[in-house]
């Protein structure tokens, strides 16, 4: 069942094209990841949909529009974490990950037992409780991305979206933070869209790619479909091999031998 | 290996409801003995001969379930009572509102140096006042002239004007649009009242005396018209404080979780304004206070808006009238104008917040 549908998406910025009638949908419980060259309009892609962003076409969660929806209506959906969250000076973790139960109180209301309760157990999934007192600016790259999943996890919505959530990360935090996303999805049930530059993360952990070309859609498909190395030579502008490791697709440059000229 | 969590204590510690439930009670003991000795100095110190103990026995007779004999005369008890309480009275009225107006707009514009006369309050207080005084419509001392209530509508209509130059002109009704088009209204309406001072040279020491501050007027009537204004303002900005710390992460993500900021903004600011108008009709420009009270708030209880919004309150109120005590007794008989005492300390303190802002100030 479709939880989520986008049709005929478009965004022009001052005569430039940035999307270009882009049509989605997403699975209940599905991991879509959506990849492409820098420039594709991945990011904007992921903003439109979280309705954030005006653009032409038509949005439904759940079978509703999202146009219909109140922003607080819809921020009990859907969560959006952006690829350079805002750090506000001295705001403590806790604060932090509380502000995603905002959604979920009413204007005069002030957080209760049960939002505490919650975040507490977002926290120690996300093995933050022991630096709740500390303030964002104290903590390292990979600490600062478990708070923003931590937050959208504590705003408990069914869909979650993640602009380049490991942009910033070495190698082992990509995959901490990855194999996170993956077991909180299973938990929680969270069906989750990641914009992505990583071609082998991407086929490793998606269910479905969409391969973003000049602000349309070039593939979509299972990994296995999409990354095909001529396609992706021919998008990415470089020469590239996919190979087939344990059962996994590895997206490697293929270098050539001769100095360009 | 773990980390010390500072002021959570217990076996168990609930780290979330530890910190959001806590109350800040450093702050609001201090806030609250500084209020008590600013009042009761205030209330004690001036240049009438009045013996302190004699006074202190006035007060202590007024508690309820208390009868002391304080042997004041009756021109002396009129003094304390209608003459240096709603002089202290309206100085913490005035210090709050302003100290709140300047926290609030701090808060929506999430620029630490913003201050409750940014988008035009003081240029078109002052305008409105200057038209008073040089009209002979207003002494500039009587409750009922129309220097307080041109001053209001001044401010009010300076307000006004930027917030429709700013959200005509910004196609992306950015923050930053609104925070240019105040620049521009407040130098158009600073350039016209100086213009109607220069023209009018024979007021120009009561239009300078309005600028620079004063609580030397302080009546009841002025405080009876300020304090439903600076109720009504403290309400609805105090309603906004949690909302407020989601508006620390910016228009795009606090849109994300449901906020609708442009609204937010627009209800503080009219909140700020309103308030702000209120004292400065009654006391004239006093600077800095908005400035000063909330960063001392936040060096000293962190930069949550749901703690620093109320605390200002507290501490705007006991800093405007230990100020204005410095005001008369410094020079006594003779009195130094507020604005000049507060510019005189903010100086020096802005350049301190600045030194600090990256670690400890939002």
């Amino acid at each position: 069942m479709n939880l989520f549908v986008a049709n005929g998406l478009g965004v022009r910025i001052d005569d430039v094209s940035i999307l270009n009638d882009v049509s989605l949908s997403v699975k209940a419980g599905e991991w879509v990841s959506i990849v492409g060259p820098n420039g594709a309009g991945k990011t904007t892609l992921l903003s439109v949909m979280a309705g954030l962003r005006p653009a032409s076409g038509s949005l439904s969660i759940q079978g509703r529009s999202l146009s219909d929806l109140t922003p607080r209506e819809r921020a009990r959906l859907l969560a959006y974490v952006p690829q350079h969250p805002e750090i506000p000076p001295g705001m403590t973790v806790n604060s932090y990950v509380l502000l995603g139960r905002t959604p979920h109180l009413s204007f005069l209301a002030m957080e209760g037992s049960r939002d505490f309760r919650l975040v507490e157990q977002v926290l120690e999934q996300f093995d933050l409780s022991s630096m709740g007192q500390r303030t964002l600016e104290s903590l390292s790259g990979g600490e600062l991305q478990r708070c923003h999943l931590a937050r959208a996890i504590a705003q408990a919505t069914p869909l979650v979206f993640l602009d380049e959530p490991t942009t910033a990360l070495d190698l082992g935090h990509q995959q901490q933070a990855l194999d996170r996303i993956r077991l909180l999805r299973e938990e929680h049930k969270v069906t989750v869209v990641v914009t992505m530059h990583d071609l082998t993360l991407a086929s490793q952990y998606s269910d479905r790619i969409i391969l973003m070309s000049k602000g349309q859609i070039a593939a979509e498909g299972k990994p296995a479909e999409v990354l095909d190395p001529t396609r992706l030579s021919e998008l990415y502008g470089a020469q590239v091999k996919v190979l087939k490791v344990d059962d996994h697709l590895v997206v490697v440059p293929s270098v050539s031998k001769e100095s360009p000229r | 290996m773990p980390v010390k969590q500072q002021g959570v204590e217990g076996p168990a510690p609930r780290v979330v409801g530890g910190v959001t439930e806590k109350l800040p009670v450093r702050g609001l003991v201090i806030g609250f003995v500084a209020i008590a000795v600013a009042t009761t100095a205030g209330l004690l110190i001036g240049p009438a001969d009045i013996d302190r103990t004699n006074a202190v026995k006035e007060l202590l007779d007024r508690l309820p379930f208390i009868s002391v004999e304080s042997g004041l005369t009756s021109i002396q008890k009129n003094i304390i009572w209608e003459v240096r309480l709603p002089r202290v009275a309206l100085g913490a009225l005035v210090g709050g509102t302003l100290a709140l107006s300047g926290a609030s707009y701090q808060a929506v514009f999430r620029n630490p140096l913003a201050d409750p006369y940014l988008l035009g309050a003081a240029a078109g207080a002052g305008l409105g006042a200057t038209v008073a005084i040089v009209t002979g419509s207003g002494d500039g001392v009587g409750t009922f002239d129309l220097v307080p209530l041109l001053a209001f509508v001044g401010a009010l209509a300076a307000v006004a004007l930027t917030y429709l130059l700013g959200y005509s002109s910004g196609t992306q009704r950015s923050p930053a649009a609104l925070l240019l088009a105040g620049v521009a209204v407040a130098s158009f309406l600073t350039a016209v009242q100086t213009f109607i001072q220069q023209q009018n040279v024979e007021t120009i020491r009561q239009v300078y005396t309005w600028i620079l501050g004063r609580l030397n007027t302080a009546s009841w009537d002025e405080v009876s018209l300020l304090a439903p204004y600076g109720f009504v303002s403290a309400m609805l900005i105090l309603v906004c404080r949690r909302i407020l710390d989601v508006m620390r992460l910016g228009d795009f993500e606090a849109s994300s979780l449901g906020i609708r900021p442009q609204l937010i903004r627009l209800v503080v600011i009219c909140a700020a304004s309103l308030g702000t108008a209120a004292a400065v009709s009654v006391s004239g420009l006093i600077a800095f206070v908005g400035i000063i009270v909330p960063h001392t708030v936040r060096l000293l209880v962190g930069a949550s808006n749901r703690i620093v919004l109320p605390l200002s309150i507290l501490f705007g109120a006991a800093f405007l009238v230990f100020v204005d005590l410095l005001g008369r007794s410094l020079a006594s008989p003779a009195e130094i104008p507020i604005g000049v005492i507060t510019a005189f300390c903010g100086a020096p303190f802005f350049v301190i917040v600045l030194r600090s802002s990256k670690r400890t100030l939002g």
